[in-house]
Formats: structure tokens, sequence, C-alpha cells
């Protein structure tokens, strides 16, 4: 996903403040995690950051899922020379949308990922090398069960909420689903009970990109370069995807990069402005990410469907027992409003407490990222009932 | 444009509209309030007699008025049905004070009662005297009090009488199980030559099972 530079201070009494990545091993290698496919791994190193308090009865815990691409660092700075804070730094902290002075909030990297928690890059235990391609097969079953064992880690028995959006939106389904009694409130941001074909006809792309490159090396590529072309390409397809129409022609438009007229030159290859950024966007994103997870999660994300494993959407989503709040945007063409409908459809079959919007903003997917006032006018709410709710 | 030298029907109180609505509710049941504004009728629904209650609005800011009781809403425009809403997944659909305004008010009954298994609704009768009058004297066109715009801008895009209403419900298979026509702001139980002299009516209205319910094939199904 791809938030929006601040512009602002990022150090003010909204602020979450100073924060830092904790890690902590789960599932020892006594007990360790089942994958669905039946592998067995452990211990499994979670990276996390909380921001705010955990109350006395521990009843006022938010966990935050991530997107594909996101990490630990949700909201505040590490640091008082951070450039940049957490990627949903304007929605989590003190009086925000997710505010941090009434609750305790915990975002974890996801299992699979490479900003700290055990993924294809981590050293196999059983090897003493990275597992590469030799990582269990991911599902979001497996990242939500290493989550739940996190909140369980920490001392919370019921979470007040869980939050996402995208793929973190899959996740907080998976988790209603999976462990019922673990969440009393669902918060699904532009996300859907399964990734559209369309969807998996992105992501398809984006690893063919990776697997063509040369330097991937069957994933075996850490002692070099790596992927770093194809990495680079499957970024720039999916940022695409996380644009509107709209959007690109409001940010970029026609205009040139460092011209006002063509070059008529095949050497010059970031002619206009959209270009120039998304090359930008595939440069930053190798620097920061890491090829084998981007397989990993993108196939995971492919291989969702909530209604696996039940005889129907329905019946999956009537193991729920959280009430929920579904949100898409208008501007969405990845996980379209329709997508949304269909899981609140389902949810009323099973006579479930839902609330449904379709927030208006121009910047398609990553408009949850961006838009996040109308977004807070609405979680606030939603979370501070569920809280009294729990309180009475 | 508000014209005031017209004679503007009187449009029932809420507070009448609600105690209708709420006598005729049985406690504990599931009532889909459409067009449930901030959820006024909602709360109350669940605080008094315990309903499961389901709001559906088209504007945001009532959403989050409804989100802020501790309630359910799903934003939604009436014109474009209940799509969303599975058959049969309520007792009650509430609709107040809003039917002379959707597009296709036939689609919505059809709707109502596809998702519940009664519904209740509140219209005007603008087979009144005095509306009948005002077109006889004045060839003008009736305009309702909360609503006195002209008819190039009224959202009030049906005029319809008690007895027009009636005939609809036989021609698409609903019954209407209680009628309460309101006169001076009093819901009455009966009342002479009502289609004259009531404002509004208030209906109970359930499918009729014994219809060859043609107009139901309307419906859209998921």
């Amino acid at each position: 996903m791809s938030a929006e530079p601040q512009e602002e201070p990022i150090l003010d009494d909204r602020s979450a403040g100073i924060v830092q990545t904790q890690f902590v091993d789960l599932f020892p290698s006594s007990g360790p995690l089942r994958f669905g496919n039946g592998e067995l791994l452990g211990p499994i190193r979670v990276a996390y950051e909380t921001y705010g308090t955990l109350n006395s009865d521990a009843s006022n815990a938010i966990f935050i899922c991530h997107a594909l691409t996101g990490d630990a660092h949700a909201a505040g700075v590490h640091s008082t020379t951070d450039k940049k804070p957490g990627w949903w730094d304007t929605f989590i902290g003190p009086g925000k949308g997710i505010d941090t002075s009434k609750y305790f909030v915990i975002c974890a990297n996801v299992l699979g990922g490479c900003q700290g928690t055990t993924g294809p890059s981590s050293i196999n235990p059983s090897t003493g090398k990275r597992f590469c391609l030799a990582f269990p097969f991911l599902t979001i079953r497996d990242v939500v069960t290493v989550h739940s064992e996190l909140v369980r880690h920490l001392g919370i028995s019921q979470l007040l909420g869980v939050v996402g959006g995208s793929l973190g939106g899959m996740q907080v389904l998976e988790w209603a689903v999976l462990f019922p009694d673990q969440l009393k409130a669902a918060v699904v941001l532009a996300s859907a009970p399964k990734l559209s074909a369309q969807g998996i006809a992105f992501n398809a792309v984006g690893r063919r990109a990776i697997y063509a490159d040369p330097g991937f090396m069957n994933g075996e590529y850490y002692d070099s370069e790596g992927p770093r072309y194809g990495l680079a390409l499957a970024r720039m397809v999916a940022h695409i995807t996380y644009l509107s129409e709209d959007s690109i022609e409001l940010k970029f438009g026609r205009r040139l990069q460092d011209s006002d007229r063509f070059a008529f030159s095949m050497q010059k290859e970031t002619e206009f402005q959209i270009e120039s950024y998304l090359h930008y966007q595939g440069k930053r994103f190798v620097q920061r990410f890491d090829a084998n997870s981007y397989l990993y999660l993108t196939r995971m994300m492919d291989y969702f469907d909530l209604s696996e494993g039940f005889a129907s959407l329905e019946a999956a989503l009537a193991q729920t027992k959280a009430r929920f709040l579904v949100a898409s945007y208008d501007t969405d063409w990845l996980f379209p409003t329709s997508q949304s409908r269909e899981l609140v459809s389902a949810l009323l079959h099973v006579r479930r407490h839902v609330s449904f919007v379709e927030l208006r903003c121009p910047f398609g997917h990553d408009s949850f990222l961006i838009d996040i006032d109308p977004l807070g006018a609405l979680v606030s709410p939603f979370l501070n009932r569920t809280f009294d709710s729990v309180r009475s | 444009m508000p014209n005031s030298n017209r004679y503007q029907m009187p449009d029932p109180s809420i507070q009448l509209t609600d105690e209708l609505i709420m006598r005729h509710i049985d406690r504990g049941s599931r009532v889909i309030d459409l067009g449930c504004g901030d959820g006024r009728l909602m709360q109350r629904l669940h605080d008094e007699i315990g309903c499961e209650v389901m709001g559906v609005e088209v504007e945001q800011a009532n959403i989050v008025a409804v989100i802020e009781r501790g309630l359910p809403a799903l934003a939604a425009d009436l014109n474009e049905g209940l799509v969303d809403i599975p058959n049969n997944s309520f007792d009650f659909a509430v609709l107040s004070q809003t039917l002379q305004q959707v597009r296709n008010p036939k689609r919505l009954l059809l709707e109502m009662l596809r998702v519940a298994k009664r519904a209740l609704v509140v219209v005007p009768n603008f087979g009144h005297w005095r509306v009948r009058l005002e077109v006889l004297r004045r060839g003008r066109t009736p305009i309702t009090q909360t609503l006195p715009y002209e008819w190039y801008e009224t959202p009030n895009l049906h005029f319809m009488s008690m007895r027009d209403f009636r005939d609809l419900m036989d021609g698409i298979g609903l019954r209407i199980v209680k009628e309460s026509p309101i006169i001076k702001g009093r819901s009455v139980d009966q009342l002479l030559g009502a289609n004259l002299r009531a404002d509004s009516a208030f209906y109970l209205l359930e499918r009729d099972p014994t219809h060859q319910a043609a107009g139901v094939m309307d419906v859209p199904k998921r």
C-alpha cells in the first residue's frame, strides 16, 4: 500500500509518540505452529508494537491487521529524527479514530512477512540456512493463528476489536470465524471475503515479474542482489491497482516529469510524471521488501476464501460472534463495493449485527490509508459503543 | 419553493407514526427500518420492546448517528431496492412517510415483504376532499405540509389515495391486515368516507399466500 507522505509535524500531542518494535518467540519447538498444510514450525518470532495502556481487566485492546506490504509499525515514530511515522499514524493515536488514550492498540507483522516476523527470509532452525521457498505454504488462517497466540501471550483473553483494511480486512474476517470468542467487534475496510479474479490476475503478473528475473535464482538470492527488477515491476503493477483513474488524473494527468515537451527518445523511460512516480515506488519498495515474502503473501491472498471448509459464506459467518462494521470505497476497483455488499448480505443472512457504508473518496483502494476523517467518524463510535457494551 | 397560499396536506406527526408502528410490532421481533434517519424509532424499538433492529439510510451522517446509538445501519438507496437483504430475514419492515417519494413504490413494497413477514407503512391520502377541491377549483396539484414544494421540485413523486393504495395491494398480492386512517393528527380504527376525509393512513401489510403473485416476479433476486 502507499500512504501519502505526511506533511504535518509528526510528533505532536496527537501522536502515539516514540515507540519501539518488540519481538517475542511464540510456538516453542515443543509446541510448534501447525500450518494449514500440516507442516510444523517453531519457534515463530513475531514483531509487534503496542500503543496506549492495557486497562486492569484487559478489556480495551484493539488489534490492527496490516495489509499486504505493511508492518508492525502502525503509529508513532521510532525516534525523533524519523522522517515518517507509522503507516496508519493518522488513524491511531490519542484522540484519533482509534484513540490510544482510551484503547490499547496492538499491531504485528504477519507470518511470512519480512519486517521482523518469521518468514521465508528467516533462518530455518533445522538447516541453519534461510528458508527461501522451503518456507511452509502459507494461508491467512496461519497468519491469524499467530496473531491470536500473540494476543493470548499479552494476557488478553478477548479483544475489544480487530481492525484491518484490504488483506488486513481478510485477516479480520478469518479471525472472526476462526476464533469467534476472541473479539467483540470486527472492522473490515476496503476488503472482501475472497480475492476477485481480477485481483488474482494482477498478483499473477507481479509474481511472474519476480520469477522471470534472472536474479531470482529459485528464491535463493540472499547472497546476491536478488530479483530487484522483477520485484520493482511487481510493485509498479500493484501500485496502479491501489489508485483510481481519478486519482491518477488528479495527481499526475499527462504532465511531463522535467520538461514541457516530449523528448522523442526511446532512451527516456520516465518522461511522464506518472511513469516517474511508478518507477520511484518500485525502487523504494525493493529497498524495504523481500521478493519471497511477496510471493508467499500474494499467493496467500489469492487462496483466501472465507467460505472454504464450509458449505457457504453464510455457514462460515455463522461461526462469528462479533459485531461488524464494513466499509468500502466508491473508487476502489481492486476490492469493489460489490464484494463488501456480498459480505454484508451473508452477515445479514446469519443475522449478525452489521453496519455498512460505501465511503466516497477519489483515491481508489488506498483511500483507507489516506481519507482518515470519514473513517474515524465511523470506526470511533462503533468501537466506543462496543466498549460501553462490554463494560455495562 | 414553499408556497403558503395553497392547501397543504398535513403530515402525521412523528410521534403519531412512531406510536402506531410501536403498537403493531411484537416484542422481541426483528425489525428493519427503511429510511431510519438518525435511528430515533430504532432506539425505541430496541429499548422499549426489545427488538433486534436494523436501519437503512442513504445519508452517511445518519448512519453515523445510528452507530453512535450502538445500533446497526446499512447505507442503501431505497430507489435501488433492497438487493443485499436476504429473503425473510426480518419479522417487520417499517417505512414511515417516504413511500410517495421513492421512484418505484410497488417494487419497494414487494421488496419489503420479501425481506420481512410484515410491513408497516404510512402513506398520505391525496384523495382528501380538500385536495380534490383544490384540483377542481384552482386546477393545482396537491402539496404537503412538510414538503410544500412545487411539482417540478417536490420530493413527492406519487400522489396516491387510500383507494389507489388498496387497489395496488390487491394487484400485487399483498394483504392489508390493518388500515388506520389518520385524521387531524389522530389515528382511528374506522372512518366513514375515509378516502375523502383521512389526511393519511397507516397500513399493516403481509403477503397473501393465496394470490397468484404476478408482481413478485419483478423483485430482484440475488
